[in-house]
């Protein structure tokens, strides 16, 4: 065995949420990424693509021509956004953290390093979210493909959609961190993630639904994504400020809530 | 200073104390085993030590940080071998060792590697996944993962349980080369020969307490004597044999299919003359103290 030559950084107290924690934790997903980005991204541009020929050309030919104004396939192409949002952030950080922490040890592994469960925590959100960040573009770019029109708006939509898939990967690990066994998520996407994508205004508008619907829609956050981005595509009213700010108070509350939950499952 | 010191550390799950009023103290540059059947609270004290369990009551010290308030600063300077493979089985050797050194903010990760990688003697495998690894090189990369940042203390937890004796023979070379350079380790193993091999002490833990520590040597003299002699025969026989022993005050303990008197130098014309006499071990201190079979 060498010897150690290599010149030791002197110890230093460590402070909460180091950036080299939280990069040491993301250069981990990235390692893994490089591995499997392919079938991801396959599946993250064909899945909009044939949602948007069964919905969008579908329907639009038979039922549905317009929607308050805006061709339908535009109108559920900029809906799909959130779809993309939810299912590559909620889906993944549940199932995702589960498996890293029950099969492979993988956060015992981290734990052990100078890293504390809020730096582990925040790296995966931050990771799952930079991903679905960029993931959640593609139904946009590819409505664009089908005719909608470019509009300086939709430069936000990478920003609208980190800030949301931030909430729904918080959302993911908490529950992770909550359930005892893998199937039940099973009820965490019957109960939470289906409806939240069916109410979310992507495939009909909320104004058709009953009241009690509508109500419970302005506190769905892929409602106020769709919203968002629509704003992006077809112009932004005041009200997408307030909008923004929810979505940047859901990612907030779903960080701590899973990094309490992460912190009972992982430290005895 | 030393490296750890735990005062009257307690840990319960439940009902379950695992660790029960524990006193431990490691000086640098000691290899301390860590000797105790499964259930003992091995790991669950090193859990304690990396700050991912938290003691109910206690004191812990670690390279000179109170746990669990610096336990994240006291990481930064150990290194952990845990039991459990949890390697990065898709991404390759390299990168594996990367992450660990990003991890633990050494400043030149690519000289890193390259030690990591001499000291798992895997330079020839770097671009491989882990997956491709065999068994014997997935631990000693493990190992090497641990030694990235060049620690200070080192906690190796059962780092050879379920392994075949070749490759336990391999990972014993490369720990007791970490010895040879000065590093404090404590490792934890319920494998005697391992202990007896690698520990300049062991510490017996049962129950979650420390129940006897020093140099095997003198573990054995102390509990165990000179001699012991192993007596086969028919069950009639072998309890017969016991009583006799008992009766003179030795200590007498199953060994598989015969009863072994411990400490037979003391016994005055008991032992058979058909009984394999043969050097007191640890194994015998072991299963004395703990009443657990030895593995």
């Amino acid at each position: 065995m060498e010897a150690a030559t290599q010149t030791a950084p002197a110890p230093r107290k460590l402070r909460r949420l180091e950036r080299a924690a939280i990069a040491g934790v993301m250069s981990r997903e990235v390692a893994n990424f490089r591995t499997y980005w392919k079938g991801t991204t396959f599946s993250s541009v064909m899945e909009p693509l044939v949602y948007l020929l069964a919905f969008g050309l579908g329907l639009s030919a038979t039922l549905v021509d317009e929607v308050n104004g805006v061709p339908y396939i535009e109108f559920v192409g900029t809906g799909m956004v959130a779809t993309a949002v939810i299912f590559s952030s909620a889906l993944p950080s549940m199932f995702g953290t589960f498996v890293k922490h029950r099969f492979q040890n993988t956060y015992d592994a981290i734990l052990a390093a100078p890293v504390d469960v809020e730096e582990l925590v925040s790296a995966e959100m931050l990771w799952i979210a930079t991903r679905s960040g960029t993931y959640g573009c593609v139904p946009l770019l590819v409505t664009i493909a089908f005719g909608l029109d470019p509009a300086w708006g939709m430069l936000l939509t990478p920003l609208f959609c980190f800030v949301t898939a931030l909430g729904f990967s918080g959302f993911g690990v908490a529950m992770a961190a909550t359930v005892a066994k893998i199937d039940q998520f099973n009820y965490v996407t019957a109960l939470f993630v289906t409806p939240l994508f069916l109410v979310a205004g992507t495939f009909f508008p909320i104004d058709g639904l009953p009241e009690w619907a509508q109500v419970a829609a302005q506190v769905n956050p892929l409602h106020q994504l769709v919203e968002l981005v629509r704003g992006g595509a077809f112009g932004f009213e005041w009200q997408d400020t307030l909008r923004f700010a929810f979505l940047v108070a859901f990612a907030a509350i779903t960080w701590r809530v899973a990094i309490h939950q992460m912190h009972k499952r992982l430290i005895d | 200073m030393a490296a750890i010191e735990l005062r009257d550390v307690v840990k319960t799950f439940g009902p379950i104390t695992a660790v029960d009023g524990l006193d431990l103290e490691v000086p640098e540059g000691i290899c301390l085993g860590l000797l105790g059947p499964n259930g003992a609270g091995k790991s669950t004290t090193m859990r304690l030590l990396t700050g991912q369990a938290i003691a109910d009551s206690g004191r812990l010290r670690v390279l000179g940080y109170e746990l669990p308030a610096e336990a994240k600063t006291a990481r930064g300077q150990m290194g952990v071998v845990p039991q459990l493979d949890n390697l990065d089985v898709d991404v390759t050797v390299e990168d594996n060792l990367a992450i660990f050194a990003r991890l633990y903010r050494v400043p030149d990760v690519g000289a890193a590697i390259e030690k990591a990688l001499a000291i798992a003697r895997l330079q020839e495998r770097r671009h491989d996944a882990v997956d491709e690894l065999s068994g014997g090189m997935r631990r000693r990369l493990l190992l090497a993962r641990g030694l990235v940042h060049e620690p200070r203390l080192v906690l190796l937890d059962e780092p050879t349980v379920g392994l075949d004796p070749q490759i336990r023979t391999e990972l014993w070379t490369l720990i007791g080369e970490l010895k040879a350079r000065g590093t404090t380790i404590l490792m934890s193993t319920h494998y005697i020969e391992e202990a007896e091999r690698l520990a300049d002490e062991v510490a017996v833990m049962h129950e979650g307490k420390i129940i006897s520590r020093g140099r095997p040597v003198e573990l054995i003299t102390e509990h165990a004597g000179r001699q012991t002699a192993e007596v086969y025969g028919p069950p009639d026989r072998l309890a017969e044999a016991r009583a006799e022993a008992e009766a003179q005050g030795l200590s007498v303990r199953p060994a598989g299919p015969a009863i072994a008197i411990v400490g037979s130098e003391r016994a005055d014309g008991l032992v058979p003359d058909d009984a394999v006499v043969r050097a007191a071990s640890l194994e015998d201190v072991f299963v004395l103290l703990t009443g657990e079979e030895a593995d």
